[in-house]
């Protein structure tokens, strides 16, 4: 038998299935992720390395939302979310680093040509 | 180099001080609030309408927000569940989706601990990283002394955790009220925030390759493969990142 969140087991079967498919699905690797930062050294090369690959992770995970997003978000041209997102990165690096100004610029570019495509 | 993360930010304070650890918490719970807030805040609010019409009960959301704590597992959670997955098929692609958290905190836990940190009290902690706790926590903390640290990121994580079980509540409430554009709006600020921040946080070049790798890489194995491709993506782009860091750093 297949167990879905569907499956009728009683009323407290949807926490169960949150508690194992979302809570320990995710907090494994953070208390993983501690017990392998115990033991590195903060100038150690291999910090180094982890951070590379978590800043990666964090990459692809960006990525993943502009490309791949869900909701309303989608039925835009992917093409419009990639230069709406650049335009917010070049107008926070040009306007003195402030994050509020990288994110509304972004919105902007993004709430105008979504106007624009579909009015 | 915190200083543009938030306008309160806790590099201001004399790194001597000597403050009871209710006053790091405090200071935590201050840096949480500000840009970095706001929009994790709306962004949330996202979520909450993206869980209602994936048809989740109100108190399933919350718990979610709270407990899973990484807003992209939580869309793959909300989304496996909609698509009627098997418990083991949501299990694995939750936990796909989440190996991000495993370095994210081995890097974060040298800085986090004091002296007399106990490894139960990082566990209960760790639970707190997420994409915005980790990105103020790798710029702020290491302005701050270490005996402040883990109440400082305790402050910081239960504020921002607080704040967004809030903002689903008003997700899940408003949902279907939104104009599809501003919903749309909402659910595009995360990414635009990460990318912003992480760029903003990047200082190194190894971290700035690690990140422009990633973007590109991610997207590229995803075109073979959606189940791994951040896997793949963050190994194999961070360890390239951090090749080229060391032999370009050598060079000089």
């Amino acid at each position: 038998m297949t167990l879905t969140f569907a499956s009728d087991l009683g009323p407290l079967w949807p926490y169960l299935f949150i508690f194992i498919a979302g809570f320990l699905a995710t907090e494994m690797w953070r208390w993983i992720g501690v017990l392998v930062g115990a033991r590195l050294d903060e100038t150690s090369p291999v910090l180094g390395w982890v951070r590379a690959v978590a800043t990666a992770l964090v990459a692809g995970v960006i990525a993943k939302m502009l490309l791949a997003p869900g909701g309303s978000l989608a039925t835009t041209p992917a093409a419009l979310r990639v230069v709406a997102a650049g335009a917010g990165l070049v107008a926070y690096l040009v306007f003195g680093r402030r994050l509020v100004v990288g994110v509304a610029a972004a919105e902007a570019v993004l709430i105008a040509g979504w106007l624009a495509l579909d009015p | 180099m915190s200083a543009e993360f938030s306008g309160d930010a806790p590099s201001h304070e004399p790194a001597t001080s000597h403050r009871p650890r209710g006053g790091w918490f405090l200071a935590g719970v201050r840096a949480a609030v500000g840009v970095p807030g706001l929009v994790l805040f709306a962004s949330t609010v996202g979520f909450g309408g993206f869980a209602r019409e994936a048809g989740l009960p109100l108190g399933l959301t919350l718990l979610m927000t709270g407990g899973i704590w990484a807003l992209p597992s939580q869309i793959v959670l909300t989304g496996s569940i909609a698509a009627g997955s098997s418990l083991v098929a949501a299990f694995v692609a939750v936990s796909l989706s989440a190996v991000r958290l495993m370095p994210m905190t081995a890097a974060i836990m040298p800085m986090l601990r004091g002296p007399r940190t106990s490894r139960l009290r990082l566990l209960v902690l760790s639970h707190f990283v997420a994409v915005t706790a980790w990105v103020l926590a790798m710029t702020s903390l290491q302005s701050l002394p270490r005996e402040g640290r883990a109440a400082w990121f305790a402050g910081l994580g239960l504020a921002l955790a607080g704040a967004s079980v809030v903002a689903t509540g008003l997700g899940y409430w408003g949902a279907g009220e939104l104009p599809p554009v501003l919903s749309g709006a909402l659910v595009f600020m995360t990414p635009v925030y990460f990318l912003v921040s992480m760029s903003g946080a990047a200082r190194s070049l190894t971290e700035r390759l690690a990140l422009a790798i990633g973007l590109v890489l991610t997207p590229l194995v995803g075109l073979f493969d959606t189940a791994t491709d951040l896997l793949w993506g963050g190994l194999v782009g961070g360890t390239l990142a951090f090749l080229i860091g060391r032999v370009v750093g050598r060079a000089r």
